[in-house]
């Protein structure tokens, strides 16, 4: 009965009512937003490389390797040697290894110029293989394959013709224009870089920049080469490669090996400690943003309250017709907490319902901006406890205006005085 | 209905009452006793301590030392919980105006009563729908919002959920007030003869001496300060009496 009286009375007010459950979904939609996608993100973050022991690059830090080599942002400090990468690679304990060239572009989207050994070897997620939504790895020097979403947001299709340009930015004023590059192929979606890149062979790369010298091209009219001599072109560069190695144990001796590799500066790291620094670095950022989520909401609840406690001037005369009836002081402290998880239960009802709806609707959008693949359901393990703690929270806030309800109604009696 | 017809409805034994850290202002009431269907009107101006004693018979308030008996139950002392809970079974409370919850329907209004007192909902159902039509509302406002109603309608209502558990005792607080002097009379008719079917005891409180003339017996709050606590209003002598001997005119076997 209490409840159905809570029920009846939220509603009498629902103007207000409507204002309280508003902001309290908005801000239980924020909390539970920020929450699921800092999991999300992580998740999806920590699976963008996998399987790979060791990334190797020219001597800097390891998280400058890490952005460049595999979330494709920023650039690498120097390159490597064909020749060392190739001793490398000699190791007894490499078992495969997958080199990298950047520094190109196309629309935006980076250009990594690699070999076919990159569709074989490469692993993110739970150890997934790249796999092709159609066509197929590149055989020949002017040939490219297409992440997911590079395909999608331009619109390619299989046998059209890109032209590549020199540098990373969207817009380049050095193309290379003479000698574009056909689609071959288009990756299956990762939700990770891969989907942004555009992959050519290493002599396709070597193709290009052929005459090139410090960074611009060459004067005059390159002489044509034949096809056989294109296919042997060889790089003399290249920025930098993973390695897979034949057992896990070898792992620090190889990676020392690297770091102390005589020839060249190199640095060689372990993708899955580079990811926990970085991602640790960005949990700052997340934790604050989650602090100011649940600053927003204990406002929010504090709204509540002040509309309870205002409200209760008005309802004066109410509850003297309650306690005339027969209601005890604690029964009209428990309408007041039923109004007050009622309200709760609603905006947590409605915030998910919201978030849903804004996830359903964004998810295209950052899978295909962002290369984040976000669940729509915002539910995690913790979520039901920390939903039961808002619950409680909430719970503790509206005792406040039910308590002075309680002592209004035992001190006041039956006669209202206006 | 507690009152059984050898208990007085009323009873109030070395009646005390005083706020507590507060000398001033005392509340003293030797002993009063009203039979079944015998009808109260308490005359007081404001500020006479007419709310408290209120407040004090409704078993909101605690008294500093005596008795209160309704029915021969003892009513006050007695703890809070229990006090409320028999407050929901054997008074019914009419306040001066706005004594409906205005976003429930008549019906619910009336039900309330019943709800608070734990009693079974459908025979509730049935009486509250009779009083309602014997209390002269008609059938199409039942499910309308208490809001809609004129304030005549609303008192009547009250009257409704106030018996609705053919309660011992009815106090009404000024219930007459907001009503222009033909529709109080009829209003003071109409409580008192749907009491009197209830073998109810109606304890009117009202500063209108006018209005005494419905009832058996009065008690002035300017008196009691002399010691005077019951007037015979028929006899219309003040009576320095401490046990009433007035017997019940009405109320036996009286059903409703």
């Amino acid at each position: 009965m209490l409840i159905r009286l809570a029920r009846q009375s939220l509603w009498n007010r629902r103007g207000t009512a409507l204002m309280t459950l508003l902001s309290l979904v908005i801000s239980i939609a924020l909390l539970l937003g920020i929450d699921h996608l800092r999991l999300e993100a992580k998740r999806s973050f920590t699976s963008t490389v996998s399987g790979t022991d060791l990334i190797v690059g020219a001597r800097s830090g390891q998280l400058n390797l890490l952005l460049y080599s595999v979330f494709r942002l920023g650039n690498a400090t120097n390159n490597i040697s064909w020749q060392h990468y190739q001793q490398i690679k000699q190791h007894p304990q490499v078992k495969w290894s997958i080199p990298l060239a950047l520094g190109d572009s196309h629309r935006g989207f980076r250009v990594i110029g690699t070999t076919d050994d990159y569709f074989r070897f490469f692993r993110y997620g739970q150890q997934q293989q790249l796999e092709f939504a159609s066509g197929q790895a590149f055989a020949d020097v002017y040939q490219t394959v297409l992440g997911a979403a590079v395909a999608d947001k331009l619109g390619y299709q299989l046998g059209e013709q890109i032209i590549l340009s020199h540098g990373v930015g969207a817009v380049s004023f050095s193309q290379h224009k003479d000698q574009p590059f056909t689609v071959v192929g288009i990756l299956a979606p990762t939700g990770t870089p891969v989907d942004q890149s555009v992959h050519v062979s290493l002599a396709g790369i070597e193709a290009i920049h052929r005459g090139w010298q410090g960074g611009a091209p060459a004067f005059g009219k390159q002489p044509k080469l034949s096809d056989t001599e294109l296919a042997a072109l060889q790089p003399k560069v290249i920025t930098g490669f993973m390695l897979g190695l034949k057992s896990k144990v070898a792992t620090f001796a190889l990676q020392r090996q690297i770091n102390e590799f005589k020839a060249e500066p190199l640095t060689a790291i372990l993708p899955g400690a580079a990811l926990a620094e970085l991602w640790q670095m960005l949990s700052m950022v997340e934790n604050l943003l989650l602090l100011v989520t649940l600053l927003v909401l204990i406002a929010a609840l504090i709204g509540m309250m002040t509309t309870l406690l205002a409200a209760m001037k008005e309802r004066q005369r109410e509850m003297a017709i309650l306690r005339a009836v027969g209601a005890r002081p604690w029964q009209l402290f428990w309408l007041i907490e039923l109004e007050v998880l009622c309200l709760t239960l609603l905006s947590i009802a409605g915030a998910l319902a919201t978030l849903t709806a804004a996830l359903w609707l964004a998810q295209p959008l950052l899978s295909s901006q962002y290369g984040l693949v976000i669940s729509i359901w915002p539910w995690h393990a913790h979520t039901g406890t920390l939903l039961a703690a808002l619950t409680g929270i909430s719970l503790v806030l509206g005792a406040i205006p039910s308590y002075l309800t309680y002592r209004q109604s035992v001190a006041q009696g039956l006669v209202v005085r206006l | 209905m507690l009152s059984k017809p050898n208990f007085p409805a009323l009873e109030l034994k070395n009646f005390h009452f005083q706020w507590p850290g507060q000398q001033a202002f005392t509340l003293d009431i030797p002993a009063v006793s009203l039979a079944v269907g015998q009808h109260l009107f308490i005359r007081g101006a404001s500020g006479s301590g007419k709310t408290t004693l209120l407040n004090l018979l409704c078993g909101i308030h605690t008294l500093t030392k005596g008795e209160i008996l309704i029915g021969g139950q003892q009513f006050q002392p007695l703890s809070g919980a229990k006090r409320d809970a028999m407050r929901a079974r054997n008074i019914g409370v009419v306040f001066q105006q706005l004594n409906l919850i205005s976003y429930l329907s008549v019906l619910d209004n009336v039900l309330l009563a019943a709800e608070f007192a734990g009693k079974a909902l459908p025979e509730a159902k049935t009486r509250a729908k009779s009083l309602l039509t014997a209390l002269g509302m008609s059938e199409t406002l039942w499910h309308k919002p208490a809001q809609q109603l004129s304030v005549g309608q609303q008192q009547r209502v009250a009257i409704a959920r106030a018996l609705l558990n053919e309660p011992a005792l009815l106090i009404a607080d000024e219930p007459t007030s907001a009503l222009d002097a033909d529709n109080r009379d009829a209003f003071i008719r109409l409580l008192l003869s749907e009491a009197d079917r209830c073998a109810t005891t109606v304890i009117f409180v009202s500063h209108d001496a006018q209005l005494a003339g419905f009832f058996g017996v009065m008690l002035q709050m300017d008196n009691l300060a002399a010691g005077v606590v019951l007037t015979n209003i028929t006899a219309n002598t003040p009576t320095n009496t401490t046990t009433n001997t007035l017997s019940a005119s009405t109320g036996e076997s009286a059903t409703c």
